[in-house]
């Protein structure tokens, strides 16, 4: 790969990926934000509005992370890849202003209202500015992903007579088939994100003795939500997602699955090692015929294999969309059965004795970040050689005069830029953390210790 | 021009302020309203996206280093601001405060060195692309840079006009010892705001000289000039008077006609070519009429909702910032955590009927 087009790349996919781990929590925590509101709306006591404000500070903490990691992103279409916004500017350009002027600015205007202004308003006004809150964060993905779903599968488009390509029909493109079921898989993964968040913090609190009324509050919320959105994900999100991707990019599902062979009743691999040389899975666990079930409900369905597309077709690293791939499945299905199990416990009224699930909870909290993660790696990635799925190839969207070396300055300095970046936000949501929502006592001052 | 003001806030914010309660009470007048104002700079760039894609990725790239580095800038400049109340500590204030005047201070030169770039012309190839080193000799020549003579004076002048234009806000926003001191710092400023657009008037026609060539050109300058100075001149009155809604009201409109004349001196053209044969015309950027016409159903409405909701949010947060009503922009609450006087008062008006 020519050195300009590989850092460009490596600077996208770097920025991208740092960026994405703020997005998931604040589109995830708005939801449950929305829920301690709700309730602090019904109660007398101030317990509800003390979790409500404490949740607040870490959603504002990780907004503003969001939003300076976000900016480079969206900057980086002209800077980085000036000749692919020039030939789709036309649509993704429509796309992102709409972002900008109907979400991002509902999002980050009454956050500016709940982080300066808690003091000076009624709870009804707080509870409203959370909705708009969650509203902006929630149509900011659906744009985000509606340019997405387009690269991913184009349509409503008219091509010029320049090559270029503008919006056909606005309607169609905010209603692109793929995009219904990318929001739903994305979004529920966020709430999983947050309520794994919440959870933990809870359990860590409880675990630790300490804030004990807002230990057993943010458990409770975390793992309710978090047992029914990481159900959500899977299925119906999930499936959906992976039927579609068969039915519109079948050389990438093939990928994903490791199927090199097209197959009658194709198998489903758990476990193994891709083996580009050899085409098979080496150390196999599979399960005999289930994918050709989960795909098309039918123990004896024909799945294509990558051998039926000519090899300059495929995606260009089939072991890292293999493995990217099962690494999000195999993180989903551990989540399930964590929140699962703990939701069983707290039925039963004995997850908060039970520090062993507690530890679980709480040492689960970074998966659901890795497995989004490691979805978005799978999707993009196996997006390639394509910038826009069999229209645009990414070699050709780089800017024309910006030479490698100025693509490996600007890399170089994010990455020390975001080294800095994360080393400063751990630090900092472990101070949040480790204060506690404010006008809550420890256990140990309670009890006059 | 709404991000200017709170760029002009930042940059002196270490000249006005000597205390503690004095630097929280300068975040404070612009706290709730610089996430939007940094939205609209986002908003901004993806409407010029939309509008004019062939504009915006010969821009984009042609600009690179520069827009990297403000990048940068905008990260450190957002995460001053948001950072700086999480730990209570002399040491860790002081590092954002710094990081905030630095980025702000760099930010206003960049915004009047992009403008220089723009209204001198740019090295557009055939295919309308640019690529511009941060400087070569200096000299808005065949071969410029970014910084060059021209772009540094355009640069030190929006430096000079945020700052004003911050001074302003902040005497408008503020009471007491601290208002007195940003009117004469708004007052002072006057002065090097009238020498720098004078001399920015004189320079611009020996750089690009296409400016003198068609009548509404010299008429627009003759307009400007004539209007800049008078605005000054006002400006300093009212700020005598003690009219801040109108002195900012100046301010603003400083800002603004300047950018205005910058626009209106390259047009026909959206982006000058140092070759004109190779100049990006406004016709000739615009996206496809189709897209056009798909956003002219979403963004007047769009704007307008956003307007409406920044007017309230404004209102909301509407009234001078004064030591006694620090409070209420949840600075205690910010930055002591554990029970302050702002958590305090709130669970105090908790019980209230509301």
């Amino acid at each position: 790969m020519d050195t300009a087009l590989l850092y460009d790349r490596l600077q996208f996919s770097v920025t991208a990926t740092f960026h994405y781990l703020f997005p998931q929590l604040t589109m995830g925590l708005p939801l449950l934000l929305l829920y301690l509101r709700s309730r602090d709306l019904l109660s007398d006591s101030d317990h509800f509005h003390e979790a409500a404000q404490f949740w607040t500070g870490i959603f504002a903490l990780s907004f503003a992370f969001g939003v300076v990691t976000g900016i480079p992103l969206e900057f980086q279409f002209g800077t980085n890849w000036a000749a692919f916004s020039n030939y789709a500017g036309g649509v993704i350009g429509q796309m992102l202003a709409m972002e900008g002027v109907f979400a991002f600015f509902l999002e980050s205007s009454f956050l500016g209202v709940l982080a300066f202004g808690t003091t000076r308003f009624s709870r009804r006004t707080l509870w409203l500015t959370t909705l708009l809150l969650f509203v902006g964060a929630w149509l900011s993905g659906y744009f985000i992903l509606a340019t997405n779903a387009w690269m991913q599968h184009p349509v409503a488009y008219q091509a010029g007579p320049d090559g270029r390509v503008t919006v056909g029909s606005l309607s169609d493109l905010l209603t692109n088939p793929w995009l219904v079921w990318q929001f739903a898989h994305n979004m529920t993964a966020s709430v999983v994100t947050a309520s794994f968040v919440m959870a933990a913090v809870g359990a860590l609190y409880q675990l630790a003795g300490i804030y004990p009324a807002h230990a057993r509050t943010y458990v409770r919320t975390g793992v309710v939500a978090g047992a029914l959105a990481s159900v959500l994900v899977i299925t119906p999100a999930g499936h959906e997602s992976a039927r579609q991707v068969f039915e519109f990019q079948p050389v990438k599902g093939a990928a994903f699955e490791g199927l090199f062979r097209s197959e009658r009743g194709a198998d489903l691999v758990l476990i193994g090692q891709p083996n580009m040389e050899t085409m098979t899975i080496d150390n196999p666990v599979v399960v005999p015929s289930a994918l050709s079930l989960f795909l098309y409900y039918d123990l004896y369905a024909h799945v294509k294999g990558l051998d039926a597309f000519p090899p300059h077709e495929w995606p260009e690293q089939i072991a890292l969309l293999y493995f990217a791939y099962h690494i999000m499945v195999g993180l989903g299905t551990w989540l399930v059965l964590v929140m699962g199990v703990a939701l069983l416990w707290l039925w039963r009224g004995k997850l908060f004795a039970a520090r062993w699930l507690l530890w679980l909870l709480l040492l689960s909290a970074p998966f659901p970040s890795l497995a989004t993660t490691a979805g978005w790696i799978a999707a993009e990635v196996g997006r390639q050689p394509w910038l826009v799925y069999g229209l645009f190839h990414t070699a050709e969207g780089l800017s024309p005069l910006a030479q490698s070396g100025d693509a490996l300055f600007s890399l170089l300095g994010f990455l020390g830029l975001y080294l800095c970046l994360g080393l400063l936000f751990v630090l900092l949501f472990v101070e949040l953390i480790r204060h506690g929502p404010a006008g809550a006592m420890p256990a140990a001052v309670q009890a006059g210790r | 021009m709404l991000d200017g003001y709170d760029f002009g806030v930042g940059i002196l914010s270490p000249l006005v302020t000597i205390n503690e309660t004095e630097r929280s009470m300068v975040r404070a007048t612009i706290g709730h309203v610089w996430p939007g104002n940094e939205v609209w700079l986002i908003a901004g760039s993806a409407l010029l996206f939309l509008a004019f894609p062939k504009a915006y990725a010969a821009v984009f790239s042609g600009f690179y280093l520069a827009l990297i580095i403000v990048l940068w800038l905008l990260i450190g400049r957002g995460l001053a601001f948001e950072l700086r109340g999480h730990v209570a500590h002399g040491l860790w204030r002081g590092f954002w405060d710094a990081i905030f005047t630095g980025s702000s201070l760099l930010l206003a030169f960049s915004v009047g060195l992009f403008a220089g770039n723009v209204s001198r012309g740019v090295p557009l190839n055939e295919e309308a692309y640019f690529f511009l080193p941060l400087w070569t000799d200096l000299q808005p020549g065949a071969r410029p840079g970014l910084l060059d003579w021209f772009t540094i004076l355009t640069g030190v002048t929006m430096v000079v006009l945020l700052a004003l234009h911050g001074a302003t806000y902040l005497a408008m926003q503020t009471v007491g010892p601290l208002q007195t001191r940003c009117r004469t710092v708004a007052k002072s400023l006057t002065v090097p705001a009238a020498i720098f657009l004078s001399a920015l008037y004189m320079a611009w026609p020996i750089v690009q000289p296409a400016v003198q060539e068609h009548d509404y050109m010299n008429s627009a300058r003759y307009a400007w000039s004539w209007a800049s100075a008078a605005t000054l001149a006002l400006l300093y009155r009212f700020h005598l008077r003690d009219r801040m809604v109108a002195a900012f009201a100046c301010s603003s409109l400083l800002v603004a006609s300047l950018l205005v004349t910058i626009v209106w001196g390259t047009y026909p053209n959206l982006l000058t070519a140092t070759d004109p044969a190779n100049s990006v015309t406004i016709t000739g950027a615009a996206a496809e009429p189709n897209g056009l016409r798909a956003a002219l159903w979403w963004v007047p409405p769009g704007l307008a909702l956003v307007v409406v909701y920044q007017v309230l949010i404004h209102r909301m947060f509407a009234g001078p910032v004064t030591p006694e009503t620090l409070y209420l922009y949840g600075h205690e609450a910010r930055s002591a955590h554990g029970a302050t006087n702002a958590d305090e008062s709130r669970r105090a008006s908790r019980h209230r009927p509301q």
